[in-house]
């Protein structure tokens, strides 16, 4: 039994009364008073296209137009991992919807006005709007600079062509192990690109003081990563990180697309432009869909080598990317994917190419599940098939091959922890795997599946952590991180390792949202890693107040260190039964000694935490001999499903999702994980269907005809299972869970329809409709049209990838 | 520009107003009432749910100058004499995530168990459908309003005390 007394509790959320009342405030809900102004982007209709002219004289003339900026006053470009995205675009814009000049008016109403005035002269340009003609020879090359670019040492972009990156991962002989497999398996599975939807657009309020001074409010998940990408952006400017202020208030949802820098550094350089007036730039849901970053396309080509009892002896794995105008932050994705792509399994023999690749479409990036979602719907569906063609129990196969602390990853470091097998064994019970289920009436088939996942963080190597904690008078306290409150109950997390430590209840410990002047530094909330790495150094700012708080003791009463602990907000003595000093009575004023004088003093500790044991210097045609990840959460997750067989309706009966978490901190947290994840990853294997016009237009940027679940499209139950298997170097034993929840859904639901009609789909999303023309016999790929969900043309199983393709 | 008169949150509020513009600029821009958000700005999301005499409406896709001489509740409003029941279980059972939908989860849930103080699970669902929410999965939401439900079924004389 854990002698733990808060974590592991379900604490009330520290935000919850601020979220029930109203009280919390978002970006947009800030006030400015009457000086503020406003600013609306005048946006690209082309893919690809050269800037002839921009004409602002007709908007400047506008009522109520203060200042109309271009690319001219700002020729700068940013990234998080490598330069190619531009505040605004210089001789060519690259995506519809691109920025290319920004009106600031005295009202939202002005500014929208006078934007539909700034007159662009466009030259078009062939787009590049499929992977195919993105790497054709003789492609047009979307960033003729590539070789040029500012970027991380980790990444190996291919100047000259569309690749952005190339990550590549070699173990063990993958030729001789094919020649000695029983069985080998070799097919193509496509994904597109999907949006993050958070239900509060992106927003900014700059304020460029006349000091000098730039301060943002933004609704972001990174504003130390903010700060320090406009600091290398905004230096011509002479701007520095001690010029920069970053105030992130409650923010409504972000799944990654507040992760990084999108559109607030256009916010940064619209304030420099206007000293001393705030600006503000409010995305609208159109532009949330097209000028943030979108989740990457991919087509993964899978060949998978198996003996016959099925134990995998090869893979090769090559998965390309459709990364769109910008790369900074989805090579990245593309990376950590070229890592991990064995998926938890412990293979020896391994090929992985991932391939991020430059098209004219909008920018990707970071989204919940960091490419792991993608690569999982096609290996999860091949292992399935090969264990049905061998005729092998797909879940006895998946414990087969399952990873196991120790293993040899595919990059030759070692696996942590982590429960796999029971995690199988829970969920393969609770969906009553094996007994097959007739459905109530003959036009409906009941199917099963079983999933596996992983997930590591894609961090760098000194991705940190750091908290300060304080006092107050009354024994509460103030603790200070720059870890984002995106919804998932970080704030509440970080009180109770605090109040673990020191016994002081969670509610009397008041956790801010971040202000990069006051708050302590924070990589990003991304990866799912804060509640770990974090975590690691709130306790550690916890243990240096415990140190202090009984230092202090210990010298006015002249006790023994060693004799005292804190428990109920006091500190206690072991020797001394009657001994209780309330916190209250000494955090800032100190203990009164019989002379009168004072020993003491406020109160307060920091804390840090840094993986000190990463390195992402990799060699890089085999990616051996470095350590990118810091840990993977593993798990599995299955389902029953309900097929219509006349409509392809797809009704989810039951999920049940199996989780190794290492060290539970707040059940209803995570199990607000688990719900939520698994809606948002059902939801993009059934319901969410981006799509394309042939000119690289998005055709449906809102939620009427892009759509994500309502509480109508539910599953019917959700069992969350959690395991602890403890995490050495995590707060009390935690790892990550966020993003692993949405990771097995499309591959679960793909499975279940194979179970139940004996179709399968192998391109996503799984909607209704491709069910219904599959078992008609009509393939989807004939009827499909022109508007696509990302940009490939044709059949996945003719997409050739030679020119840029594995070597 | 047009004089409008408004109950709003129970106080008498006279207001000129453009012809274009919605209710939801309005409370927000001009009557400093920031719980409705804008999600979508098209009556897609409903995070800028208001109750309007009572019903709960999207007060992106009404005009201000619609609403004269009519009573509005806001999340500002609902708790103004405390907590109601509702959001006390919110809190309790940790229901809200990023929080962005909560003020119209909360008034469309309010409306509904006004009208329909026992509602089945199809009927809470049928209520919210029309609440988008991207955090939470649904589940504790309508777990939670079927149980405040049933609690007040238990204890009428309370429950119509917090759910004025």
């Amino acid at each position: 039994m854990s002698k733990n007394k808060v974590v592991g509790k379900s604490a009330v959320r520290v935000d919850g009364l601020d979220k029930v009342t109203g009280a919390a405030r978002y970006v947009d809900d800030l006030d400015f008073g009457p000086g503020l102004l406003h600013a609306v982007v005048v946006t690209s209709p082309h893919a690809h296209a050269r800037i002839v002219k921009i004409d602002t004289a007709a908007a400047e003339k506008m009522p109520g137009v203060v200042r109309v900026v271009t690319g001219k006053q700002c020729p700068y470009k940013f990234g998080l991992y490598m330069q190619d995205r531009f505040i605004f675009p210089q001789d060519r814009v690259r995506f519809v919807g691109e920025q290319v000049a920004a009106v600031i008016a005295e009202s939202p109403e002005a500014a929208l006005r006078a934007a539909k005035c700034v007159e662009v002269d466009y030259a078009p340009l062939p787009a590049v709007l499929s992977l195919d003609d993105a790497l054709k020879k003789n492609a047009v090359v979307i960033h003729p600079d590539l070789g040029n670019y500012e970027r991380v040492p980790w990444f190996f972009p291919r100047a000259g062509t569309n690749i952005a990156h190339w990550r590549k991962t070699r173990k063990g002989n993958v030729d001789q192990a094919f020649d000695e497999a029983d069985y080998i398996l070799e097919d193509t599975y496509t994904v597109p690109r999907y949006a993050h939807c958070p239900l509060e657009t992106h927003a900014v309020t700059g304020l460029f003081d006349l000091a000098g001074r730039l301060t943002l409010w933004a609704s972001s998940q990174s504003p130390y990563a903010q700060r320090g990408v406009m600091a290398v952006a905004l230096k011509p400017f002479g701007l520095s990180h001690q010029d920069i202020r970053i105030i992130t208030p409650y923010v409504g949802g972000g799944f990654g697309g507040k992760a990084g820098v999108s559109m607030e550094i256009i916010g940064a350089v619209l304030a420099i432009a206007m000293k001393g007036r705030p600006v503000k730039l409010h995305w609208t849901r159109e532009q949330e869909f097209m000028n943030t970053s979108q989740r990457q396309g991919v087509v993964a080509r899978i060949k998978m080598g198996v003996k016959k009892n099925g134990k995998i002896v090869a893979l090769d794995h090559t998965l390309h990317w459709d990364a769109g105008a910008s790369a900074e932050y989805g090579a990245n994705v593309v990376n950590a994917v070229g890592l991990s792509a064995t998926g938890p399994y412990s293979i020896p023999n391994v090929k992985i190419d991932s391939v991020c690749v430059y098209t004219n479409m909008p920018p990707c990036g970071a989204y919940r599940g960091f490419g792991y979602s993608e690569f999982h719907f096609g290996l999860e569906s091949h292992i399935t098939r090969i264990a049905q063609a061998l005729g092998i129990d797909p879940v006895k196969m998946r414990t087969l091959n399952a990873i196991r602390e120790g293993d040899t990853l595919a990059y030759g470091a070692k696996m942590n922890p982590g429960d796999l097998c029971k995690a199988i064994d829970r969920v393969a019970k609770e969906i009553g795997w094996g007994k097959k289920e007739k459905a109530a009436k003959a036009h409906k088939a009941i199917g099963k599946s079983l999933a596996c996942f992983w997930k590591a963080p894609a961090m760098p190597p000194n991705a940190s952590s750091a908290a300060y904690l304080k006092f107050n008078e009354d024994g509460s306290m103030n603790l200070a991180v720059s870890g984002m409150e995106i919804g998932q109950g970080f704030l509440t997390v970080m009180a109770q390792v605090a109040s673990e430590v020191l016994s002081v209840p969670v509610n009397k410990i008041r956790v801010e949202t971040p202000d990069t002047d006051r708050n302590a530094y924070e990589w990003q909330t991304v990866g799912s890693h804060v509640t770990w790495s974090c975590g690691n150094a709130v306790r550690s700012a916890a243990e240096e107040v415990k140190t202090k708080l009984i230092a202090t003791v210990a010298r006015a009463k002249k006790m023994k260190v060693a004799d005292l602990y804190l428990a109920a907000e006091c500190v206690k003595s072991r020797k001394d039964a009657a001994f209780a000093l309330p916190f209250r009575d000494f955090v800032i004023d100190g203990i009164m000694r019989p002379d009168g004088r004072y020993v003491g003093g406020p109160i307060h500790g920091t804390g840090m935490f840094m993986p000190e044991f990463t390195s992402a210097l990799g060699d890089p045609e085999t990616s051996q001999g470095g350590h990118p990840n810091v840990h993977y959460t593993v798990g599995a997750a299955g389902l029953v499903l309900e097929v219509d067989k006349e409509t392809g309706k797809l009704t989810v009966l039951k999920v049940a999702l199996a989780v190794d978490v290492g060290q539970v901190i707040n059940p209803d947290l995570v199990k607000g994980q688990v719900v939520g994840g698994i809606l948002q990853g059902l939801a993009t294997a059934m319901y969410e269907d981006i799509r394309f016009a042939a000119d690289g237009r998005l055709l449906n940027p809102n939620f009427t005809d892009y759509k994500i679940p309502t509480t109508l499209d539910c599953p019917l139950e959700i069992v969350p299972i959690m395991l602890e298997t403890p995490q050495p170097d995590g707060p009390f034993g935690a790892r990550g869970v966020g993003e692993h929840t949405m990771i097995a859904a499309a591959p679960n639901i793909a499975d279940a329809i194979a179970d139940a009609v004996d179709v399968r789909l192998k391109t996503m999303p799984l909607t209704a409709e491709k069910v219904a023309l599959a078992m008609r016999g009509i393939e989807y790929e004939d009827v499909k049209g022109d508007n696509l969900g990302f940009c490939f043309r044709g059949r996945p199983c003719d997409y050739c990838f030679d020119v840029g393709g594995a070597s | 520009m047009k004089d409008i008169s408004i109950c709003l949150n129970g106080e008498v509020r006279q207001i000129a107003v453009a012809p274009n513009e919605t209710l939801l600029d309005v409370l927000r821009n001009r009557l400093g009432i920031k719980t409705p958000k804008e999600g979508c700005g098209r009556g897609d999301c409903g995070a800028c749910t208001i109750l309007l005499d009572g019903k709960a409406v999207r007060s992106c896709l009404i005009l201000a100058i619609e609403v004269h001489g009519q009573s509005i509740t806001t999340l500002e409003g609902v708790g103004a004499n405390g907590l109601t029941a509702l959001q006390k279980a919110f809190v309790k059972n940790n229901v809200f995530q990023c929080g962005f939908c909560a003020s119209g989860v909360i008034l469309a849930a309010s409306a509904l168990l006004a009208e329909n103080p026992q509602p089945t699970e199809s009927e809470v669902r049928e209520a919210l459908a029309g609440n988008l929410c991207r955090c939470t999965g649904y589940e504790p939401i309508v777990e939670t309003v079927l149980a405040v439900a049933k609690q007040a079924a238990r204890q009428p004389a309370a429950s119509r005390r917090t759910r004025s």
